[in-house]
């Protein structure tokens, strides 16, 4: 394959990982948190009672501490894209070059702006001019995360852009296409509600841990009635727009579906497992076996996810792999034929153009045209090597799935007995809060390992696979960086908790509040 | 509006874009440069905290510029962000590790608990002061003195050493290794000279104040002598010059000194920036009383229209920006490093918002900086870094 290292690329791709993993510990906090914060703060201008100025000011001071770490971890995340994956950078850079820019001069610059009268102009500014500020900090991040998503939507869904056989690069045809493609709505809304949800239960679940201790007590409960209204609507549109993110999945990403349900032969009527353990997956050899040792089922389900209608034919991974023509789906082999006609069209379309040989130019670009839409499919000579890890990928969306009914429904309870004036003295309800906190992060972490995993082995859909957009740099020199930031984000990592839990503590022995 | 314009327009439109980005992340790094000086000028651990929390209003502007220099880099001139980014590896990974580390380091030194002690908090600061100026410095220069790196047919790039942009600043047997590192210890300087005069307009404090005056000469003739050593050095050798029919790049003997003189503008706003930044940091020495709160805006813009002139220089006029000494034919220009036309009319429009942005950006300052930061001060906020 070109003479890629694989060793490079999978480096390259840890690497990747890594980092924007560890990025998205601290992102979803910093969209949720700001919002929270500027409704407890809003409530603060409002009745002018000294309590909820008190509640902002203990929030905002682990939103700083959790802030300064998201950033520390998310500047390399805007280079790596040149340091590590500079053949991307070149084949797609016209078009995903913009929303990052975007990002720096709408909301970057935004946050960074107003977090400073946030944490310092207390005595500085007025009420309300703070009370701005505190808005915008939470418009500016969650705009922020608006144009990486756009990004992210474009590389799952490549659209509004046309390739220039002449730069060898994708060019920009529609900027509208690229910022409305359903792909990018639905991912940010679905993230920035992700956001919210985390933020929520981690104020329910740290204000639990005081109503444990018996401290605080009226600080704790006006700050869960806050985040767990706040996150109970969240949840709601948290678990819609993954419904919707589903639909434009099966439309655009048929492989990363099936992927997600584990799902080898298409069917009609095609059930939803629910929970399932899987087991051997079918390989060439022994097309038939049973891919799962244990499942639970809804029947039609599936189908009705996909198309919203029961009788919608679901393709298995298999159905792509050989193709199927009753349904009409071309095979991977043949993808893989035409992908190999195009990237040998369009290395004849360079010759015969430097050669002066219109004629030849003109019918080679002809046949590059024609293919180009598999282009990436001919990297490979073996379909299989175009399957998603299916096991990781099924459960990494079933633990997210549960994990969300689970918020809503934790949520729910806790108003009630809130309501109720019981939750004060309902331990096991506030030790379940508490342990859901580490949840909710598990959840976040799944949901991109499906988005991400689950389409592998593409950077841009059937276009781009990871092998061709690396650097070609010395897999050495990865290898080191890797474990440089391993090192590094690990022990800020433990830096950042043991802050966060010493102001928590000290907030929770503090004279003065009730 | 800009539907208008012709390609090469927008190509030189987005390049003064990136050079004004570059010109202000150059004026902001006041802040690394006075991350090197909190132990300078500090001899408490309550002057420390001054220093620290003047610097530490201002360091996320540093970062977000560099950060926005990046995406608006990408956006417009691709070619060039995978180039310089996937070639010279080591350069950049070590400019983003000292800004990994400074980004916590503000807001974790003083917390309690915070694991690794203050003191190390304070060595990253200082770290990021030293690497980000010294290496970005060094990364601008090469924008004259070029770099070994092949672009291929289809537009991948290749960088041809091993060492990953590391030879750029310690390859001791190249002549330009030497005018690449006087531009980053010119830069180093400039940033620490920046910064005392950043705390004479913003510290209430005599004796940091009287210990800041003090330094001023030993950090303004350092940068005064490594800057003159870098530009005399480029406008004295040959440059990267391209033919505008044919593409082909050659070198053309005092390419860069023909460009300042062909360019009466950009001529006008170089001399004009060296001059204001000598003239601020002459008023704050000599006529302290006076002046020394003004200096860091006479010195600032100074530096600004000084790089935005650099930049430039390197980009316009048929000058190869981003040249490559390996290939000379595989040098980057305006015309073959940018996206295409359709991103930069979308980009201009966008560009559209920076007057707004630098608006808000100045009117928050304005509301914040309305009284000068004191010792008393530290000691009730609450937040203080
Ligand atoms: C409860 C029902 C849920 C459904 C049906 C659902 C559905 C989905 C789907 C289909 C994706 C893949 C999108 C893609 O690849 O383009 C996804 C991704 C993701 N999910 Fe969920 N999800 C749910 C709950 C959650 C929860 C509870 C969280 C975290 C608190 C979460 C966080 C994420 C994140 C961060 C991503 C990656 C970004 C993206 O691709 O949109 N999801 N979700």
């Amino acid at each position: 394959m070109n003479g890629v290292d694989i060793a490079l690329v999978d480096w390259s791709r840890a690497q990747f990982a890594l980092t924007a993993m560890y990025h998205w510990i601290f992102v979803p906090l910093t969209l949720g948190l700001s919002f929270i914060i500027a409704i407890m703060e809003t409530i603060y201008v409002k009745t002018g009672d000294e309590e909820w100025k008190k509640i902002t000011k203990f929030w905002m001071t682990l939103f700083g501490i959790n802030f300064a770490i998201g950033v520390a971890t998310g500047i390399i995340l805007e280079f790596e894209f040149g340091t590590n994956w500079s053949n991307y950078s070149w084949f797609v850079g016209d078009i995903f070059g913009a929303p990052l820019a975007i990002e720096g001069i709408m909301a970057f610059f935004l946050e960074s702006t107003f977090i400073a009268i946030m944490f310092f102009g207390w005595n500085k500014v007025s009420k309300k001019f703070h009370l701005a500020s505190s808005w915008l900090v939470a418009i500016g991040s969650n705009l922020s995360a608006l144009w990486i998503l756009v990004a992210n939507g474009w590389m799952q869904n490549p659209v509004g852009m046309v390739f220039n056989p002449e730069t060898a690069r994708n060019e920009m045809l529609d900027f509208w296409a690229l910022l409305f493609s359903p792909t990018a709505i639905n991912k940010f809304l679905h993230v920035i509600s992700s956001g919210y949800v985390l933020a929520a239960v981690f104020v329910v679940g740290v204000s639990s841990w005081f109503l444990l201790k018996k401290r605080k007590i009226q600080f704790a409960q006006r700050s869960i009635l806050v985040a767990a209204v706040f996150g109970l609507i969240s949840s709601i549109y948290l678990i819609l727009t993954g419904d919707e993110s589903a639909r434009q999945i099966y439309k655009v990403q048929p492989m990363k579906f099936a992927s997600m349900e584990g799902l080898y032969e298409g069917e009609q009527n095609a059930p939803l497992v629910a929970i399932g353990i899987m087991k051997k997956a079918p390989t060439p050899e022994n097309p038939k076996a049973d891919e799962f040792a244990f499942k639970i089922e809804i029947p039609n389900f599936l189908s009705y996810m996909a198309a919203l209608d029961p009788n919608a034919f679901v393709p298995g991974i298999n159905d792509m792999i050989n193709g199927n023509e009753q349904w009409g789906i071309m095979s991977y082999y043949d993808k893989i034929e035409k992908g190999k006609v195009a990237i040998g069209a369009l290395r004849d379309f360079k010759e015969a153009k430097d050669k002066g040989n219109k004629t030849k130019a003109d019918a080679a670009l002809k046949d590059f045209k024609e293919n180009y839409a598999y282009f990436g499919y001919g990297y490979y000579d073996d379909p299989h090597d175009l399957i998603p890890n299916v096991p990781i990928t099924f459960y990494s969306f079933h633990i997210m799935v549960i994990l969300g009914m689970h918020f809503m429904i934790l949520f729910i309870v806790v108003l009630v007995f809130l309501y109720k004036d019981r939750l004060k003295n309902m331990r096991w309800l506030q030790y379940v809060a508490l342990w859901t906190i580490p949840l909710v992060y598990l959840a976040q972490q799944a949901g991109w390992v499906v988005a991400e995993l689950g389409r592998q082995p593409w950077v841009v859909q059937d276009l781009m696979p990871t092998l061709s957009a690396v650097s070609n740099i010395d897999k050495s020199s990865v290898i080191i960086t890797f474990w440089l930031f391993a090192l590094t984000f690990t022990v800020l990592l433990i830096a950042e908790i043991k802050i966060m839990l010493t102001q928590i503590v000290k907030e929770s022995k503090n004279e003065g509040g009730q | 509006m800009f539907e208008n314009l012709s390609y090469l327009a927008l190509q030189h439109y987005w390049w003064a874009i990136v050079a004004l980005l570059g010109s202000l992340l150059v004026f902001l790094m006041f802040v690394q440069g006075g991350q090197t000086l909190i132990y300078v000028l500090g001899k408490s651990e309550t002057e420390r905290k001054v220093l620290v929390n003047a610097l530490g209003r201002k360091w996320d502007l540093t970062f977000t510029t560099l950060v926005t220099f990046g995406g608006a880099a990408f956006a417009s001139f691709p070619l060039f962000y995978a180039t310089s980014f996937g070639g010279a590896y080591w350069v950049w990974m070590l400019i983003l590790f000292a800004f990994i580390v400074q980004a916590v380091s503000y807001e974790y030194r003083s917390k309690a608990n915070n694991f690794l002690g203050q003191r190390t908090y304070d060595v990253f600061l200082f770290v990021n002061g030293l690497l980000a100026t010294v290496l970005l410095g060094t990364a601008v220069a090469t924008f004259f003195t070029g770099s070994e790196f092949y672009v291929d047919p289809f537009n991948r790039s290749h960088w041809e050493t091993p060492f990953g942009g590391l030879e750029l600043a310690f390859n001791f047997g190249r002549g330009q290794t030497y005018l690449n590192l006087s531009l980053g210890l010119a830069v180093f300087f400039l940033a620490r000279t920046l910064a005392i005069l950043y705390f004479m307009n913003n510290v209430d404090d005599d004796t940091i104040l009287g210990r800041a005056r003090k330094k001023l000469p030993a950090n303004a003739i350092p940068f005064v002598v490594f800057f003159l050593i870098f530009v005399i050095g480029i406008l004295l050798s040959k440059g990267f010059a391209y033919d505008p029919v044919t593409r082909k790049v050659f070198m053309e003997p005092y390419k860069y000194l023909h460009n300042l003189i062909q360019m009466p503008v950009v001529g006008i706003i170089f001399l004009l920036g060296v001059v204001a930044v000598l003239f601020g940091i002459y008023r704050a020495w000599f006529h302290f009383d006076k002046c020394s709160r003004k200096a860091i805006w006479i010195s600032g813009i100074g530096t600004i229209l000084t790089v935005f002139g650099l930049f430039l220089m390197a980009g316009y006029n048929h000058t190869a920006f981003y040249p490559s000494v390996y290939d000379l034919q595989s040098s980057l220009t305006i015309e073959n490093a940018s996206s295409s036309k359709y991103t930069l009319i979308a980009m201009s429009y966008v560009s559209l918002l920076v007057p707004f942005v630098v608006a808000y950006i100045w009117y928050a300052w304005k509301s914040m900086n309305k009284t000068r930061i004191t010792t008393k001060e530290m000691e009730e906020d609450d937040h203080a870094y």
